[in-house]
């Protein structure tokens, strides 16, 4: 270890904290919203000090929410339900195709190949909405508008490129050597990728997994216009909390903790497999 | 068992042409060494025997099969690899054991095969550990291992001591020759280092630019090597090269050194006149006592001992330096003045021009890869 002073580890710790604070603050912010009424959210100046209610969760869970208006029924449990299927039916869809498709791209150099990859790769490139009008025109005609097939399918704009690139890379990192080894020993390349390409860009793959399960999470735009109420992902059905009789903030509150949590809960069980390395010494080090 | 052949194979990696027109054929149960520097095509033609890149031109026979179209997993060749290529994710049993797993070995078979290879190559108590957890000897004997337990007709060594200690590269330069002779396997063995080359190989092909400049055994390409590049790589201390210009008297052609006439023999007769380079090895030159006939004048510079030789730089009158070596314990000059002796018979002649060597009636027949 380098030799620290006193002053400079004390302001180490200042800094590291601030930061921290800083990026931590909206989301311990939204956690106490989550447990006050609208009434104690609104009070100016807010205050650190409030009487926790578990109102809004039962809101969301029993699907009633209650306002000065009167009371409105919301679709929230089956909002996390359809966001939990698209994004894990999306994600495996992508996988299912983009992990072979990025082995082939990564180990075999067709004619072309450097253009189909980039092409997948510009899907990410044009903005959402001018993909979105002729998109749902061609929905509709082909009845799937409005069907869970239709997003997954639309989700792979989102998806695919971003597994395809991701892995590919991981599967470069390998040497090549590792898996003519492998087939030289009698195997097939199918075993090889099976067995040799698989497992060695495990790593990668579980990344591109989860980051394309985030952003099939947080899509907005898509599911908005390809799908009506009872298809909408939780992104979408947050806007019924914005009602006649004013915005919910706190029912928004609880919302986002409960459809952050899936994604968080992810990321920090797949953040062990991120960090492991990827060659683990098969060649000399 | 089986033979090897390479069929005027071509390989071109976009407009650089890596392996040009390549002949060569292995006797079942043959070692050859390819030699050659790096960038020679060595690898790249042990990678065309294996099968995982393919030849734009030529033909490759194992055995007298065309397998110039087959992939590598039906080749049933053996290789190790320079960087080890061991799977990670595996332990080193399962790493030895895959040759065995394609053959669909029952488990009992598959532990017998590891374990008796495994005891062969000294590594027989580390099976268990996944390749980080090797030492770089121990991973250079797993891969080792994986290519021999199949017991493959033909094996295919990538320079495998490359990447180990000074030490276990001289033990298992004693080691491989017994071990491949037991196999009884036709090996080719591709390496940098001569001395590697001599050791092991029943014939040396040395390599350069995507060429055979020449195929021989050991002894052939030590004493009369094809041209200057070939006689500097063999040889530690490297051979003296001098310029020269022959010439003829009654005693027949000399060329001269310091002043002094150095007869040659052999069928030099066409050199006469000619721009020439004689090549003399350092253990061809021996120190003489001033007096002894044709005896050249020179100043002792330095002396190295180097174990079991002393190798002396010397300076002649006109200021080239030639090394001289001697077996360590034999008298000889260290310092100041002193003389030398050059052995006519052993010098050898390169025409400056070209670098070939003069007079190699004997130079083997490269393009049909005929030879010994």
């Amino acid at each position: 270890m380098e030799h620290t002073s006193l002053l400079e580890r004390i302001l180490r710790g200042m800094a590291l904290t601030l930061v921290v604070i800083f990026f931590m603050f909206p989301i311990v912010w939204i956690l106490m919203m989550s447990f006050q009424t609208n009434e104690t959210i609104l009070r100016i100046p807010p205050q650190l000090v409030f009487k926790p209610t578990l109102a809004n969760y039962t809101a969301l869970i029993t699907g009633k929410l209650t306002t000065a208006a009167g009371t409105l029924d919301i679709a929230f449990m089956r909002n996390l339900w359809n966001s939990v299927f698209l994004s894990v039916t999306s994600v495996a869809v992508a996988l299912l195709l983009g992990v072979p498709a990025a082995y082939a791209f990564a180990r075999h150099k067709f004619r072309g190949s450097e253009d189909i990859a980039f092409t997948l790769l510009s899907f990410r490139f044009a903005p959402a909405l001018l993909v979105l009008l002729p998109l749902t025109l061609y929905f509709q005609k082909l009845g799937l508008a409005n069907t869970y097939i239709g997003l997954i399918w639309v989700y792979q704009l989102i998806c695919l490129p971003l597994i395809l690139w991701i892995v590919r890379g991981y599967f470069e990192d390998i040497p090549a050597d590792i898996e003519y080894a492998y087939r030289i020993a009698g195997h097939s390349w199918f075993a090889t990728f099976r067995k040799i390409a698989l497992p060695l860009a495990g790593p990668g793959i579980a990344a591109a997994g989860l980051l394309a399960f985030i952003f099939a999470w947080n899509n907005f735009v898509f599911a908005l216009v390809l799908a009506s109420a009872d298809k909408q992902p939780v992104t979408v059905g947050a806007l019924a909390f914005i009602t006649s009789s004013g915005i919910q903030y706190g029912q928004i509150s609880a919302a986002i903790v409960l459809s952050i949590t899936p994604t968080l809960a992810l990321a920090l069980y797949a953040q062990r497999y991120l960090v492991e390395g990827l060659s683990l010494g098969a060649v000399k080090g | 068992m089986a033979s090897l052949e390479l069929r005027n194979v071509v390989k071109r990696y976009k407009s650089q042409t890596v392996l040009d027109n390549l002949s060569l054929s292995v006797a079942d149960g043959e070692t050859l060494v390819l030699f050659g520097p790096s960038g020679a095509g060595k690898t790249v033609l042990l990678r065309l025997v294996a099968g995982v890149i393919d030849p734009d031109e030529g033909k490759i026979l194992i055995g007298g099969e065309d397998m110039t179209d087959l992939d590598a997993e039906f080749r049933g060749v053996g290789m190790a690899f320079q960087n080890f290529a061991l799977f990670p994710h595996m332990t080193a049993f399962d790493n030895i054991a895959t040759p065995l797993q394609a053959k669909r070995s029952s488990q009992s078979a598959m532990k017998s095969g590891v374990e008796s290879v495994a005891k062969l190559l000294k590594i027989g108590h580390v099976l268990s550990h996944k390749p980080r957890a090797l030492s770089n000897g121990q991973k250079q004997r797993t891969a080792l291992a994986r290519a021999l337990v199949g017991s493959p007709p033909v094996l295919l060594l990538d320079d495998p001591l490359r990447n180990v200690d000074a030490k276990l590269r001289f033990e298992m330069r004693l080691e491989l020759p017994r071990l491949l002779a037991d196999r009884g396997a036709t090996v080719v063995y591709v390496t940098q280092d001569y001395k590697e080359a001599m050791a092991l190989g029943d014939r040396i092909a040395v390599m350069s630019q995507g060429v055979i400049k020449q195929l021989g055994t050991p002894q052939q390409i030590y004493r009369e090597p094809a041209n200057i590049e070939i006689a500097r790589l063999f040889g530690d201390p490297t051979i003296n090269l001098l310029d020269v210009k022959p010439s003829r008297d009654a005693k027949g052609i000399y060329v001269g050194l310091s002043n002094v006439q150095v007869h040659l023999t052999g069928a030099y007769d066409a050199t006469v006149g000619r721009d020439c380079v004689i090549g003399l090895r350092p253990e061809a030159l021996r120190f003489v006592d001033e007096g002894t006939p044709a005896a050249i004048p020179v100043t002792v510079e330095a002396e190295t001992p180097l174990n079991e030789k002393i190798v002396t730089l010397v300076r002649t009158v006109r200021g080239r330096e030639i090394l001289v070596s001697r077996p360590a314990g034999t008298p000889g000059q260290t310092e100041g003045r002193a003389h030398i002796a050059v052995d006519g018979k052993s010098a050898l002649l390169f025409d400056q021009a070209s670098g070939d060597r003069i007079g190699a009636s004997n130079v083997v027949n490269l393009r049909s890869g005929e030879a010994a």
